[in-house]
């Protein structure tokens, strides 16, 4: 019997295309059908990859179009990793990176916990849950900036209620010690609906027999917690903290429509400072070398990240 | 401890993988660590060994 699907299919292949078609092997038509996606691919990733390696080594300025650029070596890495004021930018990436993980790890957790347990309402109450994460950042990034206004923000009204401090007294956004937590508590919520996802697809993919064996066998809920739900959610967790990792090193929208970077540069993320560099000082040669030093930082954890959803997988 | 020893001694992938994802993480650490500038300094070449490392034994073969 013919596949249906390949006759109609053959029936809509104008003859002039039919009789180039029927002298290819089945290999060169795969190879025609693969070969755009290649090319784009290359075009796309692999060229300018190379082209960002090769300029890593100069001294190229993408505003002196007619100046020649200069082979330097390995003189724009030794700078980048000696430069204080990059380490500094480098320890608030960590500092963003650490406390968005940490606390969407675990407000995800527990979110994932509560919702696991199917209370009446538990299916409206995760679609409100992940609405954050259906919003544009730039969009998030705006309404929240309005949010933190001292005046009329609703954020300082509500740290007011608990605090019984005046609204105007403390500045979100404005001050060195606080604009560094205005941004992990926006990015932790918009973002935790997403490790409460992921976690959620580990609580369930935990059989119910498992449980009923520890009953059986006298085990307490707390026992049953420890020894049964942590470690079969663990390469879940592993992998939502590998993926908000690797997003969150790169994050860029967001901070721009909150902070700036500022106030002074506590809040300028990696990311921000290489755009300073690449498109305001126009160091391209510099900028090229600190992206490839991002880069390779991003692809190692991205190792890492494949690793850990094989393991998943193989669950 | 010593699975792991004899699976790197006889180029086994797992414990090789795991080895080369200690690097990266090290590397990492290194990087954005607020303690000491040399740790820094040697961070990107720490996570470009652990990567390369990855890239090369993620083709060694699986151990029994």
């Amino acid at each position: 019997m013919t596949d249906p699907i390949a006759t109609r299919a053959a029936k809509a292949t104008p003859p002039r295309v039919a009789r180039q078609i029927k002298g290819l092997s089945d290999r060169a038509i795969a190879w025609i059908f693969v070969a755009p996606t290649i090319f784009l691919l290359l075009a796309i990733n692999i060229f300018p990859l190379i082209w960002t390696i090769q300029l890593s080594f100069t001294n190229y300025k993408a505003n002196r179009l007619n100046r020649e650029p200069e082979f330097i070596g390995l003189r724009n890495y030794e700078r980048i990793l000696t430069d204080s004021d990059i380490w500094l930018n480098m320890q608030a990436t960590a500092h963003f990176l650490f406390w968005t993980i940490a606390l969407q790890v675990l407000i995800g957790f527990a979110l994932a916990w509560l919702i696991h347990r199917n209370f009446k309402g538990s299916n409206f109450w995760t679609t409100v849950i992940v609405l954050p994460m259906m919003l544009s950042p730039a969009v998030v990034g705006n309404f929240w900036k309005f949010l933190y206004q001292p005046q009329i923000g609703l954020f300082n009204y509500i740290v007011t209620f608990f605090t019984r401090a005046e609204p105007s007294s403390f500045e979100m956004l404005g001050s060195v010690q606080l604009a560094p937590w205005s941004i992990v508590i926006v990015d932790t919520w918009m973002w935790t609906p997403f490790v409460m996802l992921i976690c959620l697809a580990g609580l369930r993919s935990i059989p119910d027999y498992i449980y009923e064996a520890a009953e059986i066998d006298r085990a307490s809920k707390l026992r049953q917690f420890f020894t049964i739900t942590v470690p079969m959610v663990l390469p879940f967790l592993m992998l939502a903290v590998l993926f908000r990792g690797i997003e969150n090193f790169k994050m860029f929208d967001l901070v721009v429509q909150l902070t700036g970077g500022g106030p002074g540069s506590t809040t300028e993320l990696t990311s921000i400072n290489l755009k300073r560099e690449a498109f305001e000082k126009w160091r391209t040669g510099y900028a090229s070398a600190y992206a490839i030093i991002l880069f390779v930082t991003v692809f190692g954890l991205a190792s890492i990240y494949v690793k850990a959803l094989n393991k998943v997988k193989e669950r | 401890m010593m699975s792991f020893i004899t699976g790197l001694m006889r180029l086994h992938r797992g414990p090789w993988e795991m080895l080369a994802t200690i690097i990266i993480a090290l590397g990492v650490v290194m990087l954005m660590q607020p303690f000491v500038m040399w740790a820094y300094t040697y961070s990107f070449i720490t996570t470009l060994v652990g990567t390369v490392m990855f890239i090369v034994v993620s083709h060694f073969p699986e151990g029994d």
